[in-house]
């Protein structure tokens, strides 16, 4: 799949998502479950992309490294309600300063 | 509710301003990072038009940084669709509630699909009266949209200018840009618990799939979780707003 065809296929399919929404007999997506699975979803999902970006390497093995430094202190900051671009860019500037001093 | 959405009374000017600077400030608020989107995207690898049909085509912050994610990985193009398609339903599931609330019919529903969003809908679902969901969902909607896509190629071409991402932490970035999305969503002990699940499940599982995949094998963490009895977390929980006055989500 070539990187166009990923960014349109992907597109095309959230959108279809959203205007099932509006189409589709309400009962059919009105169940307890389909509500909860759906809620469900994103909390795994972005769960999951949070540890493997963090603590995994290319190859997918266990890694500690500067990324981890940089998710504390976003988890620190948002303990702390930091908005949103404060906590991306404090988790950056922890690993570039980290690798700077050459850890990680 | 649709068919009252015509015979609604006007807004005061007070509460239409009220819901305008609402709209507004969330609209600033995401539209600021829009910038690291545009930034990351590019560090993936994708050029600046590829980066630009995200934000407007796809416009959904968490699929956009889920596929950023696994290109820049190396994953497979089918495993950053399947899992921006997954982060995806729960716009249908807005889109639900919200063909309820704003009473859309034949082409109206294309932009009205389109701006369904956490945002958009968070903002609606969080007015009393029917005319201010209404204005919460298309003013979020739109200004969301427009800060968006223009903080996308100013964070693409700042991001183009910077050279190797490492050097600027901009892979620790990623992650803390989705442990942000994730956050207001923990509120409820068993969303807690969920992400804890699945952040192990795709830790375990990595080594041993490609990229892209671990991620999608933790996705079974949310449906073992909504397959179980209800009691749990509804859809305010999700959207992480306390005082939903809506009927639609109202608990049994």
């Amino acid at each position: 799949m070539t990187l166009w065809t990923t960014v349109l296929l992907a597109s095309a399919l959230a959108f279809a998502l959203k205007f099932l929404g509006y189409v589709v007999p309400h009962h059919l997506l009105d169940g307890v479950v389909v509500s909860r699975v759906t809620a469900m979803l994103p909390v795994a999902l972005l769960s999951a992309l949070v540890a493997v970006q963090t603590f995994t390497s290319s190859g997918g093995g266990l890694t500690l490294d500067a990324r981890a430094a940089g998710l504390g202190v976003a988890v620190t900051a948002l303990l702390l309600r930091a908005p949103f671009l404060v906590v991306v860019i404090l988790a950056a500037a922890t690993a570039a300063t980290l690798r700077n001093l050459g850890w990680g | 509710m649709t068919a009252a959405s015509r015979h609604t009374p006007r807004l005061a000017d007070q509460r239409r301003h009220e819901v305008t600077r609402q709209c507004l400030s969330v609209g600033v608020a995401t539209g600021a990072y829009g910038i690291s989107f545009g930034a990351l995207s590019v560090a993936a690898g994708l050029n600046l038009w590829q980066t630009i049909a995200l934000s407007a085509l796809l416009f959904s912050g968490a699929s956009q940084f889920a596929i950023v994610g696994i290109v820049a990985a190396g994953g497979a193009g089918a495993a950053a669709v399947a899992t921006s398609s997954l982060l995806g339903m729960r716009n249908g599931l807005y889109g639900l509630q919200m063909s309820r609330l704003l009473g859309v019919r034949g082409l109206r529903r294309v932009p009205a699909a389109q701006l369904t969003i956490d945002e958009s809908t968070a903002v609606a679902i969080a007015q009393p009266e029917p005319s201010a969901q209404r204005l919460g969902f298309w003013g979020t909607g739109v200004a969301v949209y427009i800060l968006w896509n223009l903080t996308t190629i100013l964070g693409a071409v700042v991001g183009n200018a910077l050279g190797d991402p490492r050097r600027f932490g901009l892979d620790a970035a990623a992650p803390a840009a989705f442990c942000a999305l994730l956050w207001p969503r923990l509120k409820a002990g068993e969303a807690r618990a969920v992400a804890a699940v699945a952040a192990v499940i795709a830790v375990i599982v990595a080594p041993h799939a490609p990229a892209g995949i671990p991620v999608l094998v933790a996705a079974l963490a949310a449906i073992v979780a909504g397959l179980r009895p209800p009691g749990g977390p509804r859809m305010r929980d999700v959207l992480g707003n306390p005082s939903t006055p809506s009927d639609d989500v109202a608990p049994p």
